[in-house]
């Protein structure tokens, strides 16, 4: 570890426009913020991660009652929105790439498709959530969950209480989720505005990319969840 | 350092290919296999999050430094799962001491 | 305290020291609220930790007021709940873990490794008002009648059956964690892409290794908290019974969740503070470190077993008997890094040339304090003797010697090292002596009594016991009284010591250190120059003890 490159002595270069002060160069900035994007993803992938165990405990706990519960999700939609949220992924890394290649009609274009897409997927999710609101799937005073299956009998108040705990952690996990995504397309927007005004090009775009980076990990969350949350109980009627 | 500059053919292909897994976890899911339902699922979601990782997050070709951060993640990650875990996995069982 | 209070440096244009330095750059408080300079954030931070430090203190001298006699007298028993909550939730999570780090770390990893400000000095402006607004919510809690459910806000009393405020100090944590996360996350990526030229890791001072450690702790450890509070507070307001038994809901995985992160957390309080004594140690016995690299890379090992060994905390909670036999094998795993320490400090001190100003009166008493906290620590974590122990004053005495002996010793310690540093004046020698001492006699007074009586059975967390424990609770409240002057007395010298203390020049204790190369206090860019180093951090030599000898002579 001890060939990294250190930084090189005050002054050394003339100071760029998009230089911070306690850097000395662009690259050590840039090498800098993608550290730091990085270790915050680390920080993110522990947030999510204490969902995760909890998912994994109680799905052990109640294999039966998560099953027939995750059997009510709606799987196309869901396939659906992983598509589009993978596809979203494909356009940001264009919106890089324009960065890259100068092309800042491009830039502002691709963050353009990203937002439309990040905004699609959240559509959709509302849709879901709403069907969930219909059917009282939705946990609290009014969770009702009667599963239609030959192994089960119909009204077991045990089982209820096990899938609100399933829909519990669906709401909490794929709520946050979304709400990293409005964050994102938050942050999408005022880049979007920034590239318009030209601020971005191949030597300088760092929050291009840095946004880039959490824009594929809230993708890589989804990644994870849709399997887990809608396919594992396919086998379950 | 030159900032590596992936083609966008790269791009496509990753999105094409994280396209086809999504499509086979749906399918494979319709088939049952027991225990190895989960498996698989689990195997393609890690596929398509290290395509994620090494080409969009640009893994591949960063510093190993970069690398090491994220798998630093993933490893403590599976150490929060993995000995809680142990615990629930371990609850209420009794072996019988031998030569008792 | 205020922030304008911190800023008297028209002194130095008094004795004629006027060069340019951090404290005299700006004045006002937009300057300082504003400020992106690593150092007066560091200044802000003390600020807002001594605040509260003061009230967590408060609670635990109420705490101990009621413990003097065997009755509950002072208070009801709903509102002593509330006190020891209270005093566990201000010291742990608003002045333990930002102490060292928030404190002497913003300070002095920019200046120990040559840089001219951390990697993101906008987020470290950031954290410190997120701090301050957690603080605020927690504080919104205490004022409106605080907390009852312990620190730790077990389940299903924090969602269930608690009616206290719950959620706002919950809240409060939460927000304090990205305070934290912030912290550790701008001084890993400044260690990594900072340094100055030449300076490698084996280069680096032990310091700098253990901040990194708990920076590692804290990025990996904290969003575990967050999200587990965040449960908790869902759980309290919409009863998804999560952590609720009587809707299958697991109570043990709420533990398991917050052990996580809150046992990583005693490493992160302590850590910082063996950086710390590993600098004191080398400076005043005036030797190059014992075993340098095997005490670097114990905090690496103390920051990853740490996360290793939550299960400890609930050998009694459920846990299965074969995970709880892991985390005791892995727990007593985490004395072989910090014996690493403990022996080669002492290794280091032997034959060296020795001096005991007050800085290294508290190191000493951190290395005897930390060695008995940390064996004790191995005598929990066996099974058979926790189950004996649990819940008992053995464990609030061991902890305490970790967290008060260990981490508050080393934070003094530092505070008094490099104050010269910080605010370029010295602090009457003979009284923080005695302060030092007021300290480590009063703090041995308070907890030693507190190990025999978990050890004879005293439960932790009531207000009143058996009347044949008084004596030794009456000798712990007597130790608390002396501690509480021996935490005062600094307050006020160092306060003191700004305004009327002799100007301290750029190196008193004549130390080495990227640190003590720049002048005191330093500028705002720490360095005039860029700093290249070509050797290890601790070249100390007979020159230079020479040296030092003539110093001292001048000092007095």
């Amino acid at each position: 570890m001890a060939s990294e490159p250190l930084m090189e002595p005050h002054g050394h270069a003339a100071h760029h426009r998009d230089l911070a002060h306690q850097f000395d160069s662009l690259d050590q900035q840039k090498e800098s913020s993608t550290l730091g994007t990085w270790l915050f993803l680390v920080t993110e992938i522990m947030f999510f991660g204490g969902l995760f165990t909890a998912y994994v405990i109680y799905r052990r706990l109640y294999p039966q009652a998560f099953a027939l519960a995750s059997h009510t999700l709606n799987v196309p939609m869901g396939a659906i929105n992983t598509a589009i949220l993978i596809g979203s992924s494909l356009t940001m890394v264009l919106a890089i790439w324009a960065a890259q290649v100068s092309w800042r009609k491009g830039i502002v274009l691709f963050l353009g498709l990203t937002i439309l897409l990040g905004s699609a997927f959240l559509g959709i999710k509302s849709v879901e959530y709403r069907e969930k609101f219909e059917t009282h799937h939705v946990p609290g005073p009014t969770f009702h969950f009667v599963p239609e299956s030959e192994h089960v009998k119909v009204t077991d108040p045990q089982l209820e209480r096990h899938a609100s705990i399933f829909f519990s952690l669906y709401f909490i996990m794929t709520g946050l989720h979304a709400l990293h995504m409005i964050i994102g397309i938050g942050i999408l927007v005022v880049l979007a505005v920034l590239s318009w005004k030209g601020k971005y090009g191949p030597e300088y775009h760092n929050p291009l990319e840095m946004t880039g980076l959490y824009w594929h990990f809230v993708d890589i969350v989804w990644i994870f969840l849709f399997p887990l949350l809608y396919l594992l109980g396919a086998h379950a009627r | 350092m030159a900032e590596h500059v992936t083609s966008r053919k790269v791009y496509f292909l990753v999105f094409a290919a994280l396209l086809i897994l999504t499509g086979l976890t749906v399918a494979a899911a319709e088939v049952d296999l027991g225990a190895f339902n989960d498996v698989v699922a689990l195997t393609i979601a890690v596929t398509k999050a290290m395509l994620v990782l090494l080409f969009f997050m640009h893994v591949r070709y960063s510093t190993r430094m970069t690398a090491l951060t994220a798998a630093a993640g993933f490893l403590w990650l599976a150490i929060l799962i993995g000995l809680t875990l142990a615990d629930y996995a371990s609850r209420g069982q009794i072996f019988p001491v031998p030569g008792k | 305290m205020n922030t304008t209070a911190t800023a008297p440096v028209t002194t130095t244009a008094e004795t004629g020291f006027a060069r340019p330095n951090y404290l005299n750059a700006a004045y006002g408080v937009r300057s300082w609220l504003l400020t992106r300079d690593h150092k007066r954030i560091a200044i802000l931070y003390l600020i807002s930790v001594t605040a509260f430090f003061a009230l967590g203190s408060l609670f635990a001298l109420l705490i101990r007021l009621e413990l003097l006699t065997p009755e509950g007298d002072l208070f009801q028993p709903d509102t002593y709940n509330r006190l020891f909550t209270m005093h566990g939730v201000v010291m742990v999570f608003f002045f333990l873990i930002p102490s060292i780090p928030a404190v002497l770390g913003n300070f002095l990893v920019p200046l120990m490794i040559g840089a001219k400000d951390l990697a993101f000095p906008k987020l470290n402006l950031a954290s410190w008002y997120v701090y301050n607004l957690g603080g605020i919510f927690t504080l919104w809690a205490i004022v409106h009648g605080g907390v009852d459910t312990g620190w730790t806000f077990y389940t299903p009393l924090s969602t269930h059956y608690s009616n206290t405020y719950v959620i706002s100090t919950a809240l409060g944590i939460f927000i304090t964690g990205f305070s934290s996360i912030f912290t550790g996350l701008n001084f890993i990526v400044t260690v990594h892409r900072m340094r100055a030229p030449g300076l490698t890791w084996f280069r680096l001072p032990l310091f700098i290794w253990s901040t990194y450690a708990t920076s590692l702790i804290i990025v990996l450890g904290t969003p575990v908290i967050a999200i587990t509070l965040l449960l908790v507070a869902a759980e309290r307001v919409l009863h998804l019974g999560l952590f609720d038994p009587a809707l299958g809901g697991d109570p043990v995985l709420f533990q398991h969740l917050f052990w996580f992160y809150s046992h990583p957390a005693v490493y992160i309080m302590i850590l910082p503070a063996m950086g710390v004594v590993s600098e004191l140690v080398a400076a005043f016995a005036r030797k190059k470190i014992f075993g340098y690299r095997f005490v670097a890379f114990a905090s690496i090992a103390i920051a990853v077993l740490g996360f290793l060994v939550w299960g400890h905390h609930m050998f009694v909670a459920g846990e299965s008997i074969y995970a709880a036999t892991i985390f005791s094998v892995l727990s007593m795993l985490v004395a072989i890094p910090s014996a690493v320490k403990v022996f080669n400090w002492t290794a280091t001190l032997y034959q060296g040339s020795i001096s005991y100003q007050t800085p290294m009166l508290y190191a000493l008493g951190f290395i005897g304090l930390f060695t008995l906290g940390g064996l004790t620590g191995v005598m929990v974590a066996t099974l058979g003797i926790d189950v004996h122990v649990h819940d008992t004053y053995f464990i609030v005495a061991h902890f305490h010697y970790i967290m008060v002996g260990g981490a508050i010793m080393g934070y003094l310690g530092g505070l008094h090292y490099w104050w010269p540093k910080i605010s370029g004046k010295l602090y009457p020698a003979a009284l923080s002596k005695l302060s030092a001492l007021l300290v480590f006699v009063g703090f041995n007074l308070t907890f030693f009594p507190q190990f025999i009586l978990g050890y004879l059975g005293m439960p932790r967390r009531y207000w009143s016991y058996p009347p044949e424990f008084q004596v030794l609770n009456v000798l712990s409240t007597a130790g608390a009284s002396i501690l509480g002057v021996g935490y005062l007395l600094p307050l006020c010298y160092f306060i003191w010591s700004m305004r009327y203390g002799k100007d301290s020049g750029d190196n008193p204790w004549g130390a080495v250190g990227l640190e003590w190369d720049t002048t005191s206090p330093p500028p705002t860019e720490n360095f005039y120059t860029t700093p290249v180093v070509t050797h290890g951090p601790y070249e100390y030599n007979r020159e230079e003890v020479h040296n030092r000898m003539s110093q001292e002579a001048t000092l007095g």
